[in-house]
């Protein structure tokens, strides 16, 4: 089982963002790149099942700030390649752009599944996955929480609002869209990643295209500005929790 | 090439998702502005009985027995060829589970333009997409010549998609729907949990900020002071440190209670749509710029840790009494 990965570098949402002098796209300076949280399912569902049944697990990101990081931690859970894709991408990154660009890299390293976060939460032009799934010709599927293979069929675990679950057989390959790793993201110690630094080998590939045809133009950004606000309870633990006692009684709860 | 805004209809086992009518009442507006009609999508099999109720100017029903329950592949092909041929102006899906799978794989084979997370459209051709959880609004012009456009939930109220008058129905041709890559095998019911959380009155929420399993203890704690259940965001339930039962937001259960008092949850997209029937949020956060604040009725802008055993205490103190 060949299994490629693709995940992406978003800003931190526990930092500040901040909107450019455009007045149409996000700050980058000061902004901490971290992967997506959903791309890191991606990774753990691929090493699950190579760890299941065998087989070799390619990670693949853009050359953003932390992309060293994200490749190494994923060799150290398991990942056997890591590829890096070298371009300018100072004008920002669509996911058509990405899509398009991974699509001629997944293509030559023929994988029997393509894994991927089912969103981000800067996806503006759509999701990679879906995206990339199309460039390639193969079938998607997103929101899975689960994956079995056998006989080169996948069963595939697909969510839909209020629990209820399906359960699909899936032609690879095919690009998944993971919600949720069958495991929570494994946890691996700094000194191992470091471990796995002099050993493993970041390739590197240009991309051969950057074509961001099919996102859309974004005129302004802005912070929203809430019509409503919380009435924000002031004070010490002790005065908070007796104004937030007074309110229970007054909604009838206590 | 036609001024019409079409909305492909989710919908799931003989039920019309809520953002359907969502999507019906943002076509509504946006037809303001191309003077265009709001055609409903109906993909199904003897689904026809559906579209009663759509706010729309008219329904193109495309009835198979491979359209019966919701497939990617089959989906795909039959919309791939309907807004190739009609190329109307807009074509709204659901930012879902359903729609998701379509939207933009369609952008991609068709070659066309996709906004995704937009929130709302307006009378003077705008879109406004919601992203970062929440935290930025970006704002455009709905690219053309067909704009793709997956919407989340928040701009408009359901009942502003629903009509007391039945819209015309007009059945189209579906194309050849075969070899299809991906298939149903079967529906795995939701587990049954120990509560239903959609019944219950009082709801203590946890989230990310909970940080480890063994906190969810001191929110136990309160819930049982307060004669409520834990609930949590999606974080807290994919870690494992509570079952999926619980969960609130999009991929779990919308909630309705009394009080919904959150611990460390900072109110993204998916979280917010499944709680705005509470009667009140109480939101407890450490970041100020938290959205959740802007949802919430009362906010605690403080650590929770430093909080929550004495609200327990108190509350304990208060029934006592």
């Amino acid at each position: 089982m060949n299994i490629v990965v693709l995940a992406k570098l978003v800003p931190d949402l526990v930092e500040e963002l901040t909107i450019d002098a455009s007045g149409a796209a996000l700050d980058m300076t000061f902004a901490r790149l971290i992967i997506n949280e959903l791309d890191d399912h991606a990774i753990e569902q691929s090493i699950l099942l190579k760890e299941r049944s065998g087989g070799q697990v390619t990670v693949i990101t853009l050359d953003l700030e932390g992309a060293d990081d994200v490749l190494f931690t994923a060799a150290a859970k398991g990942a056997d390649r890591l590829i890096k894709i070298k371009g300018d991408f100072a004008g920002g990154v669509s996911n058509h752009a990405l899509a398009r660009a991974c699509a001629t890299i997944v293509k030559e390293l023929q994988p029997d599944l393509v894994l991927t976060g089912v969103q981000a939460h800067n996806d503006i032009d759509g999701s990679a996955g879906p995206l990339l799934a199309e460039c390639l010709g193969m079938p998607y599927v997103g929101y899975v929480h689960g994956i079995a293979i056998s006989d080169g069929k996948s069963k595939v675990l697909k969510e839909y609002p209020g629990g209820l679950v399906a359960e699909l057989d899936v032609v690879l390959p095919a690009v998944l869209g993971v919600q949720a790793s069958e495991q929570p993201p494994r946890y691996v110690a700094v000194s191992k990643v470091r471990q796995v630094m002099k050993t493993s080998k970041i390739e590197e590939r240009s991309a051969s295209e950057w074509d961001a045809n099919g996102a859309p133009i974004i005129g302004r950004m802005f912070q929203p500005e809430a019509s409503t606000h919380a009435t924000m309870i002031t004070g010490n633990a002790d005065d908070v929790a007796t104004k937030l006692v007074g309110i229970f009684k007054e909604f009838g709860v206590l | 090439m036609s001024q019409d805004i079409y909305v492909v209809i989710e919908h799931l086992r003989e039920q019309v998702a809520d953002i359907s009518y969502v999507m019906l009442a943002a076509a509504r507006e946006s037809a303001q502005n191309t003077g265009g009609k709001v055609v409903a999508v109906l993909l199904g099999h003897n689904a026809k009985g559906l579209a009663g109720n759509f706010a729309a100017d008219q329904v193109l029903y495309l009835d198979h027995s491979a359209l019966a329950d919701f497939n990617p592949d089959a989906y795909q092909k039959a919309l791939t060829d309907l807004i190739g041929k009609n190329q109307p102006r807009t074509v709204l899906f659901g930012s879902t589970s359903i729609g998701a799978d379509l939207a933009s794989v369609l952008s991609i084979r068709l070659n066309l333009p996709l906004v995704n997370s937009c929130r709302s459209l307006s009378k003077d051709g705008k879109f406004v997409s919601q992203i970062c959880g929440g935290k930025i609004m970006a704002e455009g012009e709905l690219p053309a010549p067909t704009a793709l456009v997956a919407m989340i939930p928040g701009g408009y109220k359901v009942e502003q998609g629903q009509s007391k008058q039945s819209p015309p129905v007009t059945q189209v041709d579906v194309p050849v729907l075969e070899s299809l890559r991906v298939t149903l095998a079967k529906y795995i019911e939701p587990a049954a949990g120990d509560v239903d959380i959609a019944k219950e009155q009082i709801l203590v929420s946890v989230g990310r900020g909970i940080q480890n399993k063994d906190n969810i203890a001191l929110a136990e704690d309160l819930a049982k002071a307060l004669g409520g259940v834990v609930t949590a965001s999606r974080p807290v339930i994919d870690q494992g440190w509570l079952v999926a039962s619980r969960l609130v937001g999009k991929s779990g259960k919308h909630v309705k209670p009394k009080i919904y008092l959150t611990l460390g949850i900072s109110g993204a997209p998916e979280h917010v749509e499944a709680i705005t029937d509470s009667e009140a949020i109480i939101a407890i956060n450490t970041d100020p710029k938290a959205p959740i604040f802007d949802i919430a009725k009362y906010g605690v802008e403080m650590d929770m840790f430093d909080l929550i055993e004495v609200l327990t205490e108190k509350v304990k103190e208060a029934k006592g009494r």
